[in-house]
């Protein structure tokens, strides 16, 4: 009991969304610092199958609530779900994506269990806090930690005395790591008649039109951008790629970089691609040209890896590092599992 | 039989705009130098009311904001606009409050309104970008919530139909009354105060302001009551003290780093262990990769 829960959505395929992935992979670490079991929530019309996607993750129990008048998404039928679930099981966390689903039906559940929610948490963690006006100590508390104010300040948020702690955090912030491919956990079916009625379904879905989930760079608050200087390399973007996995993060491409047939032209940053606005990016044999620029110029944080040390874009970066990027990328993963495991 | 509308307004400080007179010498806000101003989604919210309005003729739009005396300001907006009343809930008792304690302030501000049929308010405000009251006050009241809303597709005396701006596509829904929609900042920008209107309620004031400016509305207030803007202590709207404010919010503060935001100027990390390993361990303890 008092597990750490995570509300999975569902794609249009009937997929685990990726934003609930990362949630279970943060969620496992945490699962493990408290010695509690990692619960996922799945609420759809097709549930059977999501068992060998989710299990690997670290899942030790999946509640899987099945019924066709549950896909597509609805506030209330869903409310209704994990309101009681959370309750029954006195659940001592509950994450949910930041996404258009998690932001509509987060809230609304804290405001029932008239528990903390904090969104857009960019790191979770778990610290213990003395209140020394009541001279209380609790201790595993789930820090909550994100930027407030413009991003001027950044906040720890906990919940000291509310159940579960709650939080919603943007798809692309945690990182999706696979737990055990060989972990197995067990199905927990619930009874629909006893967690909705039939006026939960009291608002009409006359139509809908979602796109399949596809590139989408915008969103990312991690961009790893390749230039044309990456052609010289055997496996082209095969390290870029690397490098935006292992941060969690998507990769990004020059105009020469796309037109080399390197990267697909969604990932074009710049004036006659998509503009980016990351909290890092981190450009690899890039020169630079303007119209680049024009797109990636209000990342919070530029990292250059560049062999020129004349290169404009340095102008621009934060940190410049100098030298070959087939080198230096590899040494920057390395540093980075370092101290991060 | 007369549609009441309810809108949600929210006074904010304009954190979109942050010059340099913003920025402390420390490279931290300067609150102070913000200026204060309509909440952006919530004027689009007020644009969605009063085009329900046009369209079913008989209706009254109600502006509901909580926070200091000054947020009377943005009633006041809102009447230029079109508004047809407005109340701001003000209270010692409401400061510190998170969004759960808010989000109760606010809707037994609306249940003092008596029957309500639709509650319109922006996603999010711009000061915390949550968006997380919509819901919560909907939950409050018991009524189902339609968020992200875009656009009122038909409006009639029983039933609303909205378009929804989700992150990859839209979706189309009908809900009876009552219901409470957020407002996508997709959706059509307010109009301008209306100079008429302007004229007629300049005047507007809450018994706060009055106060403060030193005048004795009594008169006025008698003759025109139109002049007085409505505002509610926390007795009045019969709220617990227990859930109001710090008291009331279950989320705590911990700690805030300032973020230092320097001048622009480029750092050259040696191409050794050492310097990609000094970067990376600088790159994670300010939380930009972790």
């Amino acid at each position: 009991m008092n597990n750490i829960f995570v509300y999975c959505e569902i794609t249009e395929e009937r997929t685990v969304a990726d934003v609930s992935l990362e949630l279970l992979s943060k969620a496992r670490k945490l699962a493990e610092e408290l010695k509690c079991q990692l619960e996922a929530i799945v609420i759809s019309d097709k549930v059977e199958g999501l068992e060998e996607t989710l299990y690997p993750y670290g899942v030790d129990i999946i509640n899987y609530a099945q019924d066709s008048r549950l896909f597509p998404y609805q506030t209330l039928p869903h409310f209704s779900i994990v309101t009681r679930l959370l309750k029954e099981k006195d659940a001592q966390i509950c994450l949910f994506g930041a996404t258009s689903i998690g932001r509509d039906l987060a809230p609304r559940v804290a405001s029932f269990l008239r528990c903390g929610l904090t969104a857009d948490c960019t790191s979770l963690e778990i610290g213990s806090h003395q209140d020394k006006k009541e001279n209380k100590t609790y201790e595993n508390l789930l820090y909550q930690i994100r930027p407030a104010f413009g991003g001027n300040i950044i906040a720890t948020i906990i919940n000291p005395e509310t159940r579960p702690q709650m939080a919603t955090v943007r798809e692309g912030v945690m990182k999706k790591e696979i737990y055990d491919a060989s972990h197995k956990g067990c199905v927990n079916m619930l009874d629909i008649e006893k967690y909705v009625s039939d006026s939960d379904f009291c608002i009409k879905v006359i139509s809908r039109e979602i796109e399949a989930q596809k590139i989408n760079i915008k969103n990312s608050q991690i961009v790893v951008v390749g230039g044309y200087g990456m052609a010289s390399g055997k496996d082209g973007f095969g390290l870029i790629h690397e490098l935006a996995k292992v941060l969690g993060g998507e990769v990004g491409a020059t105009r020469a970089a796309v037109d080399a047939g390197l990267a697909e032209h969604e990932r074009q940053v710049g004036q006659t691609g998509v503009t980016i606005r990351p909290k890092l990016c981190i450009s690899c044999g890039v020169s630079g040209a303007v119209q680049h620029r024009a797109g990636m110029d209000q990342s919070s944080k530029i990292i250059s890896i560049n062999t020129d040390p004349k290169a404009p874009i340095n102008a621009i970066a934060d940190y410049t590092i100098i030298g070959d990027a087939f080198e230096i990328i590899p040494k920057l993963i390395k540093h980075y599992k370092a101290n991060t495991k | 039989m007369s549609l009441k509308i309810v809108v949600l307004a929210k006074q904010v400080p304009d954190t979109r705009n942050v010059g340099k007179d913003a920025m402390t010498e420390e490279g931290t806000v300067n609150r102070a130098a913000l200026p204060a101003i309509f909440n952006p989604e919530d004027l689009n919210a007020l644009e969605m009311a009063l085009r329900i309005k046009d369209t079913v003729g008989d209706a009254e739009i109600c502006v509901l904001t909580m926070g200091p005396s000054r947020a009377a300001e943005i009633i006041r907006d809102s009447l230029y606009r079109g508004a047809d009343c407005g109340y701001v809930i003000s209270d010692r008792k409401v400061a510190g409050s998170d969004t759960l304690a808010t989000s109760y302030t606010i809707s037994q501000g609306v249940k003092k309104l008596g029957k309500v049929d639709l509650v319109l308010a922006g996603r999010q405000a711009i000061d915390g970008d949550t968006a997380q009251v919509g819901p919560q006050v909907a939950e409050k009241l018991n009524i189902p919530q339609i968020t992200y809303a875009e656009e009122v597709l038909s409006v009639d005396k029983d039933k609303i139909c909205i378009k929804r701006r989700l992150e990859r596509g839209v979706e189309v829904v009908e809900s009876k009354y009552p219901c409470l929609v957020t407002v996508h900042g997709s959706a059509a920008e307010c109009r301008f105060p209306i100079a008429k209107r302007v004229m007629k309620y300049k005047n507007a004031l809450s018994e706060a302001e009055a106060a403060e400016a030193g005048k004795d509305c009594a008169k006025v207030w008698a003759e025109r009551p139109y002049l007085k803007i409505g505002q509610w202590s926390a007795a009045d709207i019969n709220a617990e003290d227990s859930r109001l404010g710090l008291s009331g919010s279950p989320t705590k503060v911990k700690k805030i780093e300032n973020v230092v935001l320097a001048a622009k100027e480029s750092v050259n990390v040696e191409n050794t262990d050492e310097g990609l390993d000094a970067l990376v361990k600088e790159l994670i303890s300010s939380h930009i990769i972790g």
